[in-house]
């Protein structure tokens, strides 16, 4: 503390690994979150903490309001005219959802990756160009084009055919290629719904590899199906589950060890063995 | 008592098929048959009865066909007669219809699929707009002729034909756009919206542009309705006998039907022949531009697939 007032820098203390866990950085906060459909209450009450440069794993039955939260993240529900949304999504620390944010700033900032892979009927090389050159890119496209392809694993298979449609790709490309263009904006935080549902195992596999080498950049929140993916993959595991009143319901949030081996509700528990869901 | 025990005996045991079934599948497949040859018999005649008028047209019309009837401005004298000037006056009047149907339609169409809300008032639009396209055409040439003839003093222009005409389509050509618009995936809006875009750029560069080959065939369609239609230009002045081709929009002028009722409507055979000719003529036009709107909807399709 003496040190912070001074204004030096504080060095990295060896020790913090230890407390890693406990010490990180919140980047997302949902604070009482409601959403409705017309009259349906779709989600009740949803409290969590999403950290900084993790993989946060949003896990549950069908029609538990997974995916309607995560897009609450980037304000997607806008465009569902009978959405509404209440409580509070802060992100360091300012309210997004609010009348005054605009969602066209909060998604260039929180990027989305969708169920179905789902590419511009565009070139590969403007299926990426697209979203930086919109949001006033300055800077030479080809190269951040090829950085953006590479970050998603995919230059080495593309870089002959740049200009070739992007749904010429098979499907995990096709969803490596959406990645490569939600990094185009550069994002802080990359929202996947269900990336892999639609892949076979082999790009599943690829997908996950690469969404751990994107983790060092960037925070990530992906809703799955797959608690084994969930499993291998993320820090933090947040299960949802459907109230009494067919409300979507935040059962429990932990770090995903503990959630798999651990769990403290026993909703948690019958779930993650397979008894439900 | 033992009714009700019989019943449940039924239910619960395996059923006799005969005594719970009568398939009678000889009966219901000589219905189904009865019922093919129902369609059938209305397909050939719709096919027949369109040969007969192709042959009525082609039979009288095919020995008047020539580079003449083309080429040359009407006359008094059937075998010096063409029709330039009514092929160059519907060029024109389509031309300009189009253009203002296009965007004006269009520019409804995204409004009423992409910004106006779903609610009572876009219904009550959406039905009147097509209660509009079923209006018969010699409301609009009224409606021009109030309008555009008088009113805003076109005068028997061009301007004021293609403007008439324009509003005649127009229904035709918001309901194809928006059916385009409609059909776009909202995957694509979804996958726009979730880099940043703004609506303008989202319907700018990913919802019209897989639109387009719906909204220009349907522009196209309408196009060809234009073309063939006459009485809305009777009312609002296109002329019967023009010598020249029209210089501008305000020029006078007249147009490929117009030209045919006014061949038809003569004493002399030749004429009549030449009548038919004319049509040929026009059934060609017609035929080139629902290719061309067949080939740009395939044209694009194979670029846009999702």
């Amino acid at each position: 503390m003496a040190l912070r007032s001074t204004g030096t820098t504080v060095p990295t203390l060896p020790a913090k690994d230890n407390t890693a866990r406990t010490q990180e950085e919140t980047i997302l906060r949902l604070d009482k979150l409601n959403v409705f459909y017309g009259n349906f209450h779709a989600v009740s009450n949803v409290d969590l903490d999403i950290q900084k440069n993790r993989i946060t794993a949003f896990i549950g039955p069908s029609g538990c309001g997974k995916s309607t939260v995560l897009r609450c993240i980037n304000r997607m529900n806008d465009l569902v005219p009978s959405a509404r949304v209440e409580g509070q999504v802060l992100y360091h620390g300012q309210n997004l959802n609010s009348r005054n944010v605009d969602p066209v700033e909060v998604r260039r900032r929180i990027g989305m990756v969708f169920q179905r892979p789902n590419p511009f009927p565009k070139s590969i090389f403007e299926n990426v160009a697209w979203g930086a050159r919109i949001n006033g890119f300055k800077g030479n496209m080809a190269e951040h084009v090829e950085r953006c392809l590479r970050q998603a694993a995919l230059w080495d298979e593309v870089k002959d055919k740049l200009k070739e449609s992007g749904l010429s790709l098979s499907g995990g490309q096709q969803q490596r290629l959406c990645i490569a263009r939600a990094l185009a904006t550069s994002p802080d935080v990359i929202l996947l719904d269900e990336p892999a549902s639609a892949l076979d195992p082999i790009s599943t596999l690829r997908i996950e590899e690469l969404l751990r080498e994107l983790q060092t950049h960037y925070s990530i929140v992906i809703v799955t199906h797959n608690m084994q993916q969930a499993a291998r993959l993320s820090d933090q595991t947040v299960f949802f589950s459907l109230s009494d009143t067919r409300s979507g319901i935040l059962v429990e949030a932990g770090q995903t060890e503990q959630i798999f081996t651990n769990p403290v509700d026993p909703r948690t528990e019958a779930y993650i063995t397979g008894r439900f869901g | 008592m033992s009714a009700n025990v019989q019943a449940d005996t039924i239910i619960t045991a395996t059923p006799e098929p005969s005594a719970t079934f009568t398939p009678r599948t000889r009966v219901r497949r000589a219905l189904g048959n009865v019922w093919r040859v129902i369609f059938l018999g209305s397909t050939v005649l719709a096919v027949v009865l369109l040969g007969m008028l192709l042959w009525s047209i082609l039979e009288p019309g095919k020995d008047w066909l020539s580079w003449r009837l083309i080429t040359n401005m009407p006359s008094r004298i059937p075998e010096k007669a063409g029709m330039n000037s009514a092929i160059w006056g519907s060029i024109w009047l389509v031309g300009g219809s189009a253009i203002f149907s296009f965007v004006i339609g269009l520019g409804s169409a995204i409004y009423l699929e992409e910004y106006a809300a779903k609610n009572r008032w876009t219904d009550f639009i959406q039905t009147n707009i097509s209660n509009l396209a079923g209006v018969p055409s010699i409301v609009y040439g009224l409606l021009g002729l109030v309008i555009f003839v008088d009113l805003l003093g076109m005068g028997r222009s061009i301007l004021a034909g293609s403007l008439t005409m324009g509003l005649l389509i127009l229904p035709v050509v918001v309901i194809s756009s928006r059916e385009a618009i409609r059909a776009v995936p909202s995957s694509l809006r979804q996958a726009s919206y979730g880099l940043g875009a703004t609506q303008w750029q989202t319907i700018r560069h990913h919802v019209l542009p897989a639109a387009m080959p719906g909204i220009l065939t349907g522009v196209i369609l309408s196009m060809s309705r234009a073309i063939g239609e006459t009485a809305p230009l009777i009312v609002v002045g296109g002329a019967s006998q023009v010598l020249f081709r029209p210089d501008g929009p305000f020029s006078p002028y007249m147009v490929m039907p117009l030209q045919i009722f006014n061949w038809t409507s003569r004493p002399q055979q030749d004429f009549e022949h030449l009548a038919a000719a004319a049509i040929i003529v026009l059934m060609i036009i017609l035929l080139v531009m629902n290719s061309l709107a067949i080939i740009l909807r395939q044209h694009f399709s194979k670029k846009n697939r999702w």
